[in-house]
């Protein structure tokens, strides 16, 4: 009961907040809304028992792409041109786009009869996640490290100025 | 679908904040707009693999495949804001619309 209560208003929270980034004519409101959003989803992953997941989310997601986001935001419009995030012209085509996607997902959520386990009791699950990175998912923990290392190098050589001789 | 939240309830919120990304991405000209709703389309994505997790039994194997989404989601936003700065200092402007220098 409580549960029902705690998804219903993480849910009602989240989706606030996601709609506030897809409708908001300011690029600012929109960035900021972006925040609940995360925090919502922070809250929902708390809520599946992904504790670790829950925290990687919050220091990668909040703590670096959305003050990313902010800086890119505050370095790419002017004082006066704040309010500039137009929209585009077809707003209905994109409605209608996804409308139609959304009602074939619902409808496929709706008449599947999803594989579903008993479930475990919420335990920490830092212990297990670390031995399956080191154990049987350590090749693409390996290259997940080079990706970022790359993309590391790629934005700081895409990003500075020329030097000019 | 019974009283108590399940699975079917994790699936319809992420169908919806997909559908909102979605929407964001199909409807602004800011490049940095398209990058944020691009973003809650992959947080869409992380709570399926989290809810399928959860009720499904599987108990790691979806958190670390949503472990690595965020990582490949920190280096899209690094790389995604990285070019939107460039594309700036060039163009003076980030409307997806007025780079067109390419186009033939």
């Amino acid at each position: 009961m409580l549960q029902s209560v705690i998804f219903y208003a993480l849910a009602a929270g989240t989706i606030a907040s996601a709609a506030a980034v897809a409708f908001s004519r300011n690029i600012v409101y929109s960035t900021f809304a972006l925040l609940g959003a995360f925090m919502g989803v922070v809250g929902i992953y708390i809520l599946l028992a992904a504790d670790f997941v829950a925290m990687v989310q919050l220091l990668v997601y909040v703590g670096g792409i959305l003050v990313l986001t902010i800086f890119a935001v505050m370095l790419t419009q002017g004082i006066g041109d704040v309010t500039i995030s137009n929209r585009a012209v077809g707003s209905v085509p994109a409605l209608v786009t996804v409308a139609i996607a959304g009602a074939v997902m619902l409808y496929a959520i709706a008449h599947t009869r999803w594989h579903q386990a008993a479930l475990h009791a919420a335990a920490p699950t830092t212990y297990g996640i670390g031995n399956a990175f080191l154990g049987d998912y350590v090749l693409p923990f390996e290259v997940a490290s080079l990706v970022l290392l790359a993309a590391l190098i790629g934005a700081i050589v895409i990003s500075r100025h020329e030097a000019r001789e | 679908m019974s009283g108590a939240v399940g699975l079917d309830h994790y699936l319809v919120l992420s169908l919806i904040i997909f559908t909102l990304g979605m929407f964001t991405v199909l409807t602004r000209r800011n490049a940095i707009g398209i990058l944020m709703g691009v973003e809650l389309i992959l947080n869409s994505a992380n709570i399926n693999y989290l809810a399928f997790a959860y009720y499904g039994g599987a108990r790691y194997d979806g958190q670390i495949f949503a472990i690595f989404v965020i990582m490949l989601a920190a280096a899209e936003a690094v790389i995604g804001l990285a070019v939107v700065l460039a594309i700036y200092q060039n163009f003076r402007t980030i409307d997806v619309g007025a780079t067109e220098n390419l186009s033939g």
